[in-house]
């Protein structure tokens, strides 16, 4: 039997490379004759553009170009959605108004392109846009999401009748019947933040159009290299053929680069064409803030109603949701709140309602979490409200709601971001809240622990949330496997790789098939020349929606290696085994024959060739699920502030986490690590900041806090439940997300927990301790 | 007319003679004159700590220096500790314990911490965060990167 | 994120330094260890058109002892140099703590000593510890040199008694009396940013325990460090009982000092912070002199 390699911590194939500084990142590929591109971003918000002078730019010894707007004629138009509207759910509008390439008229952004200058090296290119001269006429900016939507407003989209960018009503039970029986309604208003997804690499484009060969190669560290081929293609009049997208080494991801038809590729293929040189434009920091997309800010007014002994009878949430100043992405971050804000409780009767807005600020797209966070911190916050109202203990009140092992799968009746109604498919809910009230000695803590520290005037406070993870969505993902004629497998697959692992959890599904070493599996992610179908890296999907279509390709290719060798071996396919690189007779040693040979036996050069037959050890497969899997958990968090100056320390850090069968342990476990920085960072260091006039105030690492070594917990320490999922052969399900989400409503219930005596509530995340003063003054009554 | 300004500088224990423009930020000469692309560039204001290199060896920002500023000086980057092939145990110890996932910030982290490890042995956890406080990571929360820490510090005692 | 072009001057002797700096003008400016210059450069938000960096005088790194028992530190002294001495530990252990709390060890890898101070950042640490210490100061220029006290060199925030042919090429640490001893307290979001509140407190005291001598400094909260006048109007001659000293910190959060409401901190919070360390600072110090 061959050795078992899926299941299992393997070390990374891509490590050595990475680790030696020899891996290639975009900002390393320079090619002959290249010259690099920088952008002129508006300073306001909000303004029309009357003019831009770019005589003096042009002048500069070493630029190439500058270009605005008028230089680029049918170019300069909305570009395409990169997300569908959701027609799935009844009594929907929307209006669909996607970015601009480059201003033309009006900039409804600080930091939108009002023009681009072409150069033989960025810091010329730099100089060119200090001699740029735009001619704004400044308007109000619309920032304020409430303020927005007030009848006489100003207008981010002067043909629309308001800022109104979308709206989406539903309902599972009767809500307001729900709450007529009910013994307790509780409303609160809450509001989340923006944050930035701040990944180490910036954004990033290199393009060279090969004239002679009429073939563009274009490197981009995206998430979605197939919808950048084809729109590039179909924007340029190209065929899909004549565009080839490689993502090398990608620096991190999570969510916005996913966007394509940004202004870059947009802007940066057409020149590349035009002047018949390379061109490559690496994002800088202050870029990256300005004009990458960013999420979450959104404002809740939620309604728990409940029986008098903590059972949820419904839910309400009306929220506003700011889509930025366009909507390409359309609605995916809403309704993924939509869809995580009750999903783990019995709540039979649920109301959601959706208002998106635009305003003057970049444009939101999905960043790790991708709305779920908002969902959880909202229904996690409601429930420690109804605790505090109906005097129960903040864990019991959720093991009462808590959906029940038997249940599924569960409808939820609300219709999610894949645009299908969700359904749970599998799960433990209650299991994950034991086993972390077991890890974090939650009955000790209450007991002995913390009534101990505050007898000695510490403020010791504990959080303990639960939460769903709903990933692995459609459509589809594909991939191809072949045995090379050194018995090496090569995986190609369209979904890209950011740091994920998946040229080695690739490799362990193949090989686990194949009976090869997962290192002599090579995954190809990211290529179009090498895969070119596909949607993406998004929602926690690459590895369940990929995974699975790796294993469907690597089982065709075995009963292809299968079929081969009984013939040449003259045994049946039941008795044979692929070990070690060879296919072998599974009681005789000897009797075998290697998969390099029998690859080079299923492409003869010579002779004839069966009808029906294809050639090599090769094989393509695709997976489309019918919905998500959803992953699950739940997290606990003692905080030790310091009740003078509001400093919170992370004393003890617990998660219990369930992606079904983890293909590489090791590799989750660090996914979820990655999540829980992200989310301690969106509890209480990072926000992205705009003032009243649009401003961004936090457009570097000054002043956007990323959270560090020592503001994390001393050790996160990790539970794992493992429940199949029933929707793929693997079971798997993601996990990309999963850290991020529970972690600010955990960290804000422990807050409020440690500072008991204050009474403070606090119906907010992305906190600061000048913030928790505020909220604690206010709740002295001072 | 653009000054040119020559500099004699050693990285990895090769020296170089250039001719460079004194605005030129030492993270570029490093990656677009000498080719060394490991050290990375993430933020060019001297906070993310992805440029981390050697400077006559301590560990510095490369983006807030001038290549101006290394002339008659020594650096060492990142291809200076191991190959592909043989990892440096630094190296061996963040593979082990998969203390890198993107390893965009990964050269960074190990300037700072050959630096670090040369003068700390045997450091608590504590310690070890204190020290690799000025690094970002985005991708492993830290976690592993302080157990890495830690089992190259017994690898590195068992080397030496 | 690239600098603006520079015209560029790297003198290697301290007169050489002064001749570039006298012949430059209001176009020259220094470039000590950069770690807070180059940054603004990379933003474009400082654009000097001249840049005379003394990294490659070696005569301005040092530190001596003077003869009254105090400490010399050449400008171009490295923090971290600084930081690790084995004599400015023992003479004075503030230094080494203070310098701690300067950004990562990276940084004070090339931070300089003079640099920092010559900088006058209101929210940096060596500005005001110069004050706290009641530091001398020496400026040069071509042909003449004058030496000024730690007070009178910051006139306002990023502003000094320096004028574009100056150079600050020493900062003389006087010594402390027997029994004298400081704190350092700060709050910043994160460990090596920027201090939301900090500050260095010195106390002195006599063999009865009252208090001989007091410097009690604020920063980063206010244009410049802020030496309270209060502290030692209140508690020199007295014994710095729990209620003087918290008397103290409760008035210079009120009245000596002036913090803005930022994006981290409104002013409520940081006034807050003044009190919560100062009083914790005095204590240490208190503590810290009577061993």
């Amino acid at each position: 039997m061959a050795e078992r390699v899926f299941h299992k911590s393997i070390l990374r194939n891509e490590d050595p490379q990475i680790l030696a500084g020899k891996a290639q990142y975009l900002d390393d590929i320079e090619l002959p004759g290249m010259l690099y591109a920088a952008f002129k971003r508006s300073d306001y918000a909000h303004a029309r553009l009357k003019s831009i002078d770019v005589s003096e730019a042009k002048a500069l010894p070493g630029v190439i170009g500058v270009y605005t707007a008028e230089d680029f004629g049918d170019l300069v138009k909305p570009g395409p959605l990169q997300v569908p509207p959701p027609t799935a759910i009844k009594g929907a509008t929307y209006s669909s108004r996607t970015l601009m390439p480059i201003a033309k008229d009006k900039v409804r952004y600080s930091g939108e392109p009002v023009a681009v200058v072409i150069a033989e090296s960025r810091y010329i290119a730099e100089d060119a846009c200090d001699y740029i001269y735009p001619d704004f006429e400044p308007l109000d900016a619309v920032i304020d999401l409430e303020k927005a939507l007030q009848p006489g407003a100003t207008l981010v989209h002067e043909d629309l009748p308001s800022n109104e960018a979308a709206h989406v009503v539903q309902e599972r039970g009767n809500y307001a019947e729900a709450a007529a029986k009910a013994d307790v309604v509780i409303k609160k208003k809450i509001y989340v933040d923006r944050v930035a997804a701040a990944a180490l690499e910036n954004r990033g484009i290199v393009i060279n159009w090969d004239e002679k060969a009429q073939m563009m190669t274009i490197w981009c560290g995206t998430q979605s290299p197939i919808t950048l081929r084809n729109a590039t293609a179909s924007r340029m009049g190209l065929f899909e053929n004549q565009v080839r997208v490689i993502t090398p080494f990608t620096g991190g991801g999570f969510g916005p680069k996913i966007n394509t038809s940004m202004p870059d590729d947009v802007l940066l293929t057409e020149l590349a064409v035009r002047l018949n040189r390379p061109i490559k434009w690496y994002e800088d920091r202050r870029e990256n803030f300005l004009a990458t997309t960013s999420e979450r800010d959104q404002v809740h007014y939620a309604e728990i109603a409940l029986t008098k002994d903590g059972k949820i009878l419904g839910f309400k949430d009306v929220f506003y949701h700011n889509s930025g100043a366009y909507d390409p992405y359309m609605m995916t971050v809403p309704l993924n709140t939509q869809t995580h804000t009750v999903s783990n409780y019995n709540i039979p009767n649920f109301y959601t309602e959706i208002t998106m807005v635009f305003t003057n600020e970049m444009v939101v797209t999905p960043v790790r979490g991708a709305g779920r966070p908002q969902g959880v911190f909202v229904m996690e916050r409601m429930i420690d409200a109804a605790a505090r109202e109906l005097k129960m203990d903040v864990a019991e009140i959720r093991r009462v709601n808590l959906i029940q092992p038997d249940a599924y799968p569960v409808s939820t009746g609300i219709i999610g971001q894949d645009f299908v109604e969700g359904v749970l498919d599998s799960g433990d809910y209650p299991t994950a809240l034991a086993k972390v009230m077991s890890m974090i000695d939650y009955k000790k803590f209450r007991e002995e622990i913390q009534p101990k520290a505050r007898a000695e005037g510490k403020h010791l406070g504990i959080g303990i949330c639960t939460f769903t993870e709903g990933t692995g969505v459609g459509p589809y993902e594909g991939a191809k496997i072949t045995v090379g004629g050194n018995g090496k497998v090569s995986v190609a697959t369209g979904v890209a790789t950011q740091g994920q692992a998946h040229y080695t959890s690739f490799a362990q599904i193949a090989a686990e098939q194949l009976g090869v070493e997962v290192k002599d599996v090579k995954v190809i992610t990211g290529d179009t020349g090498a895969f070119a179908w596909g949607a993406g890296t998004f929602a926690s999907r690459g590895a369940t929606v990929a995974g699975t279509a790796i294993h469907l390709a690597a089982v065709k290719v075995k009963d292809k290696a299968l079929k081969l060798a009984s013939k040449i071996l003259e045994t049946p396919e039941s008795e044979l085994e692929l070990v070690g690189g060879y296919v072998q007779v599974a009681d005789i040693p000897g009797k075998k024959i290697s998969l390099g040979e029998l690859a080079s036996m299923a492409n003869p050069m010579r002779g004839t060739f069966p009808p029906g037959a294809e050639p090599g050890l090769e094989a393509v497969a695709y997976y489309g699920p019918p919905y998500g899997a959803t992953g699950a958990g739940c997290m606990a968090m003692i905080l030790d502030v310091d009740a003078e100056t509001m400093k919170p320390k992370i004393e003890r850090l617990v998660i219990v986490h369930d992606c079904g069968i983890p293909i590489n342990p090791m590799v989750v476990e660090g996914q979820v690590h990655g999540g829980i920085q992200m989310g301690i960072g969106n509890a209480f260091f990072e926000k992205v900041f705009y003032d009243e006039t649009g401003q961004l105030l936090t457009a570097s690492f000054m002043d956007y806090l990323f959270p560090q070594a020592t503001d994390m917990p001393p050790k996160i320490e990790m539970g794992h439940i493992e429940t199949p999922s029933p929707l793929n052969p693997l079971g798997i399900k993601g996990v990309g997300e999963a850290g991020a989400i529970p972690t600010p409503a955990a960290f804000t219930q422990a807050l409020e927990d440690a500072l008991y005596d204050t009474g403070v509530e606090i119906m907010e995340s992305n906190l600061s301790p000048s913030k928790v003063y505020s909220y604690v003054m206010k709740a002295k009554g001072a | 007319m653009t000054q040119l300004v020559k500099i004699n500088v050693t990285v990895n224990g090769v020296p170089y003679e250039r001719e460079v423009e004194p605005r030129l930020l030492l993270s570029d000469f490093i990656r677009h004159d000498l080719k060394l692309t490991g050290t990375h560039v993430g933020c060019e204001h001297g906070l993310c700590g992805a440029c981390t290199i050697l400077f006559d060896g301590q560990s510095v920002r490369s983006c807030i220096m001038f290549a101006v500023m290394a002339d008659g000086h020594k650096i060492e980057t990142v291809e200076s500790l191991g190959t592909p092939e043989h990892l440096h145990p630094l190296q061996e110890a963040f593979m082990e314990k998969h203390a890198l996932q993107c390893g965009f910030c990964t050269p960074g982290f190990l300037m700072t911490l050959v630096d670090y490890l040369g003068d700390n042995k045997n450091p608590t956890d504590e310690e070890i965060r204190e020290a690799i406080d000025g690094n970002y990571c985005r991708c492993t929360g830290y976690e592993n990167i302080v157990e890495a820490v830690k089992l190259a510090a017994k690898k590195m005692a068992a080397h030496s | 994120m690239k600098p603006a072009p520079f015209e560029y001057y790297a003198p290697k002797t301290t007169e050489e330094a002064l001749q570039n700096l006298t012949d430059l003008g209001y176009s020259g400016k220094v470039l000590a260890g950069g770690q807070s210059l180059i940054p603004a450069m990379n933003f474009r938000m400082a654009r000097p058109s001249a840049l005379v960096d003394l990294n490659n005088v070696a005569e301005l790194a040092y530190i001596k002892p003077t003869a009254d028992g105090g400490i010399a530190i050449g400008t171009m002294t490295r923090d971290s140099v600084v930081e690790q001495d084995p004599f400015v530990k023992q003479r004075m252990s503030i230094v080494a703590e203070t310098i701690g709390y300067i950004a990562h060890p990276q940084i004070r890898a090339r931070g300089t000593f003079g640099g920092a101070i010559a900088h006058a950042d209101p929210a940096a640490q060596l500005p005001a510890l110069s004050l706290a210490l009641n530091a001398r100061l020496l400026v040069k220029r071509k042909g003449a040199e004058r030496w000024v006290t730690a007070e009178e060199f910051i006139v306002g925030p990023f502003m000094t008694v320096l004028e574009p042919e100056d150079m600050l090429a020493e900062v003389v640490l006087p010594p402390l009396a027997p029994r004298t001893a400081g704190s350092y307290k700060q709050v910043s979001r994160q460990r090596g940013g920027y201090a939301q509140a900090a500050t260095i407190s010195i106390v002195g005291l006599d063999d009865r325990n009252r208090v001989k001598n007091v410097r009690c400094v604020i920063f980063s909260v206010g244009e410049t460090p802020i030496l309270s006048k209060y502290a030692a109007k209140v508690l020199i001659g007295n014994e710095p009982t729990e209620a003087a000293i918290a008397d103290v910190a409760a008035y210079v959060a009120k009245n000596e000092c002036d913090p803005g409401s930022d994006l981290h901190g409104t002013t409520e919070y940081r006034r807050q912070l003044v009190e919560v360390l100062v009083r914790r600072a005095l204590t240490e110090a208190v503590l810290r002199a009577k061993k």
